[in-house]
């Protein structure tokens, strides 16, 4: 006979690991229950289990050498979350990654945090975190925490995810706007305006289209291998040219050091389909996104063995794009074929397509 | 690029430059060329061809704006239709950020108005199609250039039979505002660089005018930088042997009688208007479109009762005189001072098309050069 103590043995599946049985995220996966441990277990923990997350507590912790560490945070809200050469979590890996690189620190470590919209497949999910796996590996870092919300319908575009990263800066590497001096020269790790380019043609309301992939890479390897063929006090300023692109980030140098830029025209390397696309939409390949690739300025005297480095270390359209100038003071001009002069001013809003 | 590098290539630049100072320094006189396109404006600042020519050439960068030239009172329109229940509101980008006086289209969408940007008018059919319910409005702007892409797409609607799309006309034609130009007391053109692209719809032929009424050469002309070069050696070749000619540099684009189709859909599609006010220029007569009464039903001016409020021009802008060549823009009273891209006081400010938006964003290094020395 049967009692009330053997009864909990016998309800099915009680104490079991939760299985993921959902082929759409509901909002059970956010409620902290049975759901979305099944969710961890199966989509997240594959992809990101390591040591200082195996138990999942509620915070890694995390061995630092003593020094300086770099920190930051990016949200990500790209749209469409897949488009030719990365999607959303290929960029939330490779944008952190790069933020952190080029303060000069070696990233170690990122948390992942996600929104996901109410309906959001869960196949789509696992290729996002499956693509997000495979970055980190790429970059050699480790995905320590994470975090899973889910929205109402209607309350997030399907799925937005932030990353935050921390990276140890090695002693002797100094970067600040404070630091150029006339003649320092001014890098690119490779061809620009590819990544903008892709997003807008995959959002397909183009009357053409084209091939285009983006430039989501990590660039940490090509900074390192900056930092290995020159004195780390050579270099002096690094920036990765996302949002507003190349302009907007030489912008960003001249306001805050009040020292001039003279950029080459001719000597960015623009992808032909790019450029074609570009000049349809009347849109300057100077202002467009990009995520695999950075601007670096470094003493004028070292310029071409940081460009060697970079060539052989696999980023063989780098090139040298310019140079920290007295005139323009404060300014950004570019220099054409023709060797005519054109400012390149701060963008007013997003490059929106002229009509004609 | 195939068929654009070809056009930018600097080898084949250099020699037309050397020639056209060589011709220029023959003439031994300066002359004043309007190109009237802002296309053309733009090309010109973006590769910074105007430093690159001898002093005698100099440029005036006319009317051909078609973001600039839409005046403010439309653009208030625009808002308050974008505004109105059930409305979803299309337009070009770059009309997007132009400022009216309730503010531009791109903050009428951050209140909560439904405005997209498209890249042509068959996508503003395709959005009424798709959303049945709702009204969708086209800000129909430019010059004999887009409008037949309008057109196109309002003959489209009309043979699908779709009842919930409505087109905001303001599209304008090119002969009256360089009529009004070339009219203009103290304005002394010597040459016209004419709009390759509102050309490959009319035709080269229809600036024979320029030539014969008011005796000043036309060159119709491309928009890389070795086109419009070309135009200018063109130019001078014309003033070296006394000619007054419609010349067409573009011809690998331009026809002299332009593209027949779009020409019969224009006709079929829009009447022209009595007046279009037009900003920095003033109202002239018959010089905008209308939709034609076939087309009544899809005319946004007839279904909804837009305010229609006409706001004249700031007092301290002197667009009319950067348009008709008499100051350049960095002698107008306000520029890059009240007037800036991201805050423009005159049409001219509006769009990177517009003669001070193109000088203020690219133009002004020559100047500031001057003023400090070379690039070191």
């Amino acid at each position: 006979m049967t009692t009330e103590q053997d009864a909990p043995g016998q309800i099915h599946g009680l104490g079991r690991e939760p299985k993921l049985t959902d082929d759409r995220v509901t909002m059970a996966h956010g409620s902290g229950g049975k759901a979305a441990a099944a969710l961890i277990k199966e989509v997240f923990m594959p992809a990101f289990s390591n040591p200082a997350s195996i138990d999942l507590p509620d915070a890694a912790t995390l061995q630092v050498e003593t020094g300086r560490i770099a920190y930051t945070t990016d949200s990500y809200v790209v749209q469409p979350i897949r488009f030719p050469g990365a999607s959303i979590g290929e960029l939330a890996i490779n944008g952190t990654v790069n933020d952190l690189a080029v303060t000069g620190a070696r990233p170690q470590w990122l948390t992942a945090g996600f929104i996901l919209e109410e309906g959001f497949a869960i196949d789509e999910l696992r290729r996002i975190v499956e693509d997000m796996r495979v970055a980190a590996e790429k970059a050699g870092i480790q995905i320590v925490a994470g975090d899973t919300k889910v929205v109402p319908r209607g309350a997030a575009d399907s799925i937005f995810i932030n990353t935050s990263g921390i990276g140890v800066v090695p002693s002797q590497r100094t970067l600040g706007a404070s630091r150029l001096e006339f003649g320092d020269r001014i890098l690119i790790s490779g061809p620009i305006a590819s990544h903008g380019m892709a997003v807008m043609i995959a959002r397909g309301n183009l009357a053409f289209t084209a091939t285009i992939e983006s430039d989501s890479a990590p660039v940490n390897g090509l900074v390192e291998a900056i930092y290995d063929a020159i004195n780390p006090e050579s270099v002096k300023w690094m920036r990765d040219a996302t949002r507003g692109g190349v302009a907007t980030v030489m912008n960003e140098l001249t306001k805050a050091s009040g020292k001039g830029v003279l950029l080459d025209e001719e000597a960015f390397t623009i992808e032909p389909q790019v450029q074609g696309a570009c000049d349809m939409l009347g849109i300057d390949p100077l202002y467009v996104a990009n995520e695999g690739c950075f601007i670096a300025v470094v003493s004028g005297e070292v310029a071409e063995t940081a460009l060697a480095a970079l060539h052989d270390a696999g980023a063989s359209q780098a090139s040298i794009v310019g140079e920290v100038v007295r005139n323009p003071q404060g300014l950004v001009a570019v220099r054409n074929a023709f060797g005519g002069t054109r400012l390149v001013d701060m963008l007013v809003t997003d490059p929106l397509p002229r009509i004609c | 690029m195939k068929y654009v590098d070809e056009f930018r290539d600097p080898a084949a630049a250099k020699d037309l430059i050397a020639s056209i100072h060589k011709m220029a320094e023959q003439l031994g006189c300066s002359w004043k060329i309007m190109e009237v396109c802002g296309g053309h404006t733009h090309t010109i600042y973006r590769h910074g061809l105007e430093h690159l020519l001898p002093e005698a050439v100099e440029f005036v960068h006319g009317p051909g704006c078609p973001v600039c030239v839409i005046p403010s009172g439309r653009v208030d329109d625009a808002v308050w239709l974008s505004g109105q229940p059930g409305v979803i509101f299309t337009t070009f980008g770059d009309m997007m950020r132009v400022p009216g006086r309730a503010g531009s289209l791109l903050q009428a969408q951050a209140q909560g108005s439904d405005v997209r940007f498209i890249y042509s008018p068959l996508d503003a059919v395709k959005v009424a199609r798709d959303n049945p319910d709702r009204k969708v409005v086209f800000f129909a702007v430019g010059f004999e250039t887009t409008a037949p892409s309008t057109a196109a797409a309002l003959a489209y609607a009309k043979k699908i039979g779709i009842t919930n799309f409505y087109v905001f006309c303001n599209h304008v034609l090119i002969n009256p505002p360089v009529r009004a130009i070339l009219e203009t007391k103290n304005v002394t053109l010597d040459g016209l660089i004419g709009p390759g692209h509102v050309a490959t719809v009319v035709g080269s032929d229809h600036f024979q005018f320029v030539a014969t009424e008011f005796r000043i050469p036309i060159v119709v002309t491309g928009f890389e930088p070795l086109d419009i070069l070309q135009a200018v050696a063109m130019m001078l070749k014309q003033f070296a042997e006394g000619r007054c000619e419609v010349e067409n540099q573009y011809s690998r684009v331009v026809r002299p009688l332009g593209n027949p189709e779009a020409k019969r859909v224009l006709e079929e599609v829009f009447t022209p208007k009595d007046s279009f006010e037009w900003r920095g220029l003033g109202s002239i007569p018959v010089s905008g479109y209308r939709l034609s009464d076939e087309y009544e039903s899809f005319d946004a001016e007839k279904h909804f009762d837009l305010p229609g409020a006409v706001v004249a021009d700031h007092p301290a802008c002197q667009c009319g005189l950067v348009l008709t060549g008499q100051i350049k823009p960095w002698e107008c009273k306000v520029f890059a001072k009240g007037c800036t891209p991201d805050n423009p006081i005159g049409t001219c400010m509006v769009s990177p098309e517009g003669a001070c938006a193109a000088y203020y964003s690219f133009g002004r290094i020559p100047q500031i050069l001057a003023d400090e020395g070379k690039p070191e």
